[in-house]
């Protein structure tokens, strides 16, 4: 792990008009790791997410990716530069086909050879979507949706993938299957995650490092395993 | 069959009472004053008696008594269907090319115009499909640029004396820039909201075309635009290059198919590439487009030029054919029309807009006696549509099949 963190945030305020979301979030990525960011609903995980890749623009503070600051960049220069985001509720293309939606990803790509090579990849990944490769997006079940999403932000080659609760609306067996996949991800290509799951127990076993968000503001951050074993993360998020 | 009677006869009951009260004042009341029923009557014991028919059959139709027939005909039907799909494409485009060409030498100038009229509204439905059905974007004053397409030819030509082919690229042009301009303010816009304002862009150019007198002579319109012009090599002293005037409205309807057939070409073109891929992601989702690297503003400001291209380009043609332009011909009812066409023919099919378009030109010209319920049946056919076929006549091909469904 080196110093320099790939993502940070630094002194974060953000929000809706006049509805904060984030108040003075500040938080640091290094690459390879696996950083879940726990909460509960409506705490300001989405808005963190949607901050980083410049939907929603802060008020106050800075984004920095590979130490430069990125909140000026329009979101669709992102990708480009290695940081994609698996947006909550997967937000595939439902009338493109699952191969559209996988093209779709590597958008800004012109390698073909390339970009055929990843979708083969990503078939290797997933092979049910290799099966639906010809179906439509929205006829894929829940899981097989949040698979493409996935499949689709890996096709831009990111650096640093952002996920959104990939584990919404899924079947506990789907569920370990994805997060299996994910540190697959993060384990073979070396790629940085930043994980923001309201499952804080699945969250913490997949990833090196936690925060905890609460109603905006960052309150906790350590080790996974040490937050794992926080008697207080244990009653709040963990049920106990 | 009795029971199946039971369950339909009060709707049926019903409905064609409100017809009946739908129709009287549309055909009872006359504009003197007078009131009659007789031919409200009359003409509601036709379709009374149509619609019955019709009920009949549906009726022994879902009891089955009408087996023995419907299923050889289903069968035959299928047969004839997977022959059809068997058959390579290029047999069908052929086939309907010929047909197109050797239309207007076998019909009349009555029909000849009416297919003028039909290949307009190809290259405006065609162009609003970029706009509509591809990028999604819902654009109520798409007519505009059809305007400033005509008037710019019209007022090059008339001021000026420019020839078609010298004004043709600056229509399109002029009609981009135009897109552009509406579309930078409102492109910010999502759905209704850019519906709305879409609207109120398209109606500003009507009313300042209407207004600014000395450029466009308001409501009078221009008189006198020339027809399409060509260069002619004539062999008789010599060899002279005269320009020969396309005046007989056979050679002008090959000019306008022209004009369609590139249009077909360009927007299939479209559709299948990465810019048209881009536009339906941006239909599907805005903000993962967004997210997937995909600059959704550029790319609907694109879209929207695009669109206006084709207006622009087909108003050209429009100007040369009628000779005259007026802001009359480009009013929302006109949009409200294109939009209808490429929603009623399916959105984003090309054979879809090209059927939707005939459907709305060549019906009610072949139904001229009954203009006066034109509206009405208008208004029934889109509700019966909506009803039965909701993603078009033809749907966009993109119908997704789950890997255990027959290929």
């Amino acid at each position: 792990m080196s110093d320099q963190p790939i993502l940070e945030l630094k002194n974060i305020h953000s929000g809706y008009g006049s509805i904060k979301a984030l108040r003075d979030v500040s938080l640091k990525v290094y690459p390879g790791e696996v950083v879940a960011i726990i909460g509960a609903n409506g705490a300001g995980k989405s808005t963190t997410l949607m901050t980083i890749c410049g939907i929603v623009s802060p008020e106050k503070g800075e984004v920095y990716y590979q130490g430069e600051p990125i909140t000026k960049i329009n979101p669709e220069n992102l990708p480009p530069m290695g940081l994609c985001q698996v947006p909550e509720g997967r937000r595939i293309f439902p009338r493109l086909t699952v191969e559209e939606n996988l093209i779709l990803g590597a958008f800004y790509r012109d390698d073909q050879e390339g970009i055929l090579k990843d979708i083969k990849h990503v078939y290797e990944l997933f092979p049910v979507l290799g099966e639906r490769s010809k179906q439509h997006g929205g006829t894929l079940s829940g899981g097989e949706q949040q698979m493409l999403a996935i499949g689709r932000a890996l096709m831009t080659k990111p650096k640093v993938l952002l996920l959104d609760e990939p584990s919404l609306g899924l079947a506990p067996i789907i569920i370990h299957q994805i997060f299996d996949i994910i540190a697959d991800i993060n384990k073979n290509d070396g790629t940085t995650i930043l994980l923001v799951e309201q499952n804080a127990n699945l969250a913490l076993k997949a990833a090196t490092r936690g925060y905890v968000l609460e109603t905006g503001e960052i309150t906790l951050e350590d080790k996974a395993d040490a937050l794992l074993h926080n008697p207080e993360i244990r009653k709040a998020y963990l049920g106990e | 069959m009795i029971q199946e009677f039971k369950k339909v006869w009060k709707n049926y009951t019903i409905g064609m009472l409100w017809l009946l009260g739908v129709l009287w004042p549309l055909l009872g009341i006359h504009p003197d004053g007078t009131i009659t029923f007789q031919k409200t009557v009359s003409v509601w014991l036709y379709i009374l008696a149509g619609t019955f028919v019709c009920l009949i059959l549906y009726v022994i139709n879902t009891s089955g008594n009408l087996k023995p027939v419907t299923t050889p005909v289903a069968g035959a039907a299928r047969k004839i269907g997977s022959m059809i799909e068997v058959m390579p494409s290029w047999i069908w485009i052929s086939a309907l090319l010929i047909c197109a060409f050797i239309y207007p030498l076998v019909t009349g100038r009555y029909a000849t115009d009416v297919a003028i009229t039909v290949l307009f509204y190809i290259c405006l439905g065609l162009g609003l499909n970029v706009v509509v059905g591809l990028a999604g974007m819902l654009d109520l004053g798409y007519i505009a640029f059809y305007g400033v397409g005509a008037y710019t030819y019209a007022l090059l030509n008339v001021n000026f004396g420019l020839g078609f082919w010298v004004c043709l690229p600056v229509s399109g042009f002029l009609a981009c820039i135009a897109g552009c301009i509406v579309g930078y303010p409102t492109l910010r816009m999502r759905g209704d909201y850019l519906a709305i304002v879409t609207l109120g862009f398209g109606e500003i150019i009507r009313i300042i075309l209407n207004n600014w007198m000395e450029l466009t002579n308001g409501p009078n319109g221009i008189l006198g635009v020339k027809t399409i012009g060509i260069l002619m090599p004539f062999f008789e002293n010599g060899m002279t290059l005269e320009t020969l005037w396309v005046k007989k409205l056979q050679w002008f309807y090959y000019f306008v198919l022209g004009l369609a057939i590139v249009a077909i070409i360009a927007v299939r073109r479209l559709n299948y590439s990465r810019v048209g891929r881009a536009w339906e992601s941006i239909r599907e989702d805005e903000t993962a487009a967004e997210l997937m690297g995909v600059n959704t503003f550029n790319y609907k400001l694109l879209a929207y030029a695009m669109g206006a291209i084709f207006a622009g380009l087909a108003g050209a043609f429009f100007a040369a054919r009628m000779k005259f332009v007026s802001p009359e011909s480009f009013t929302f009812l006109e949009s409200a029309m294109v939009l209808c066409m490429v929603v009623l023919g399916g959105m984003g099919s090309i054979p879809g807009i090209i059927l939707g378009v005939v459907a709305l030109i060549a019906l009610p010209e072949a139904f001229r006696e009954f203009e006066s319920y034109r509206m009405l049946v208008f208004g029934a056919t889109m509700i019966i549509m909506m009803l039965f076929r909701p993603a078009g006549l033809i749907p966009a091909k993109r119908v997704g099949k789950r890997s255990e469904d027959k290929e």
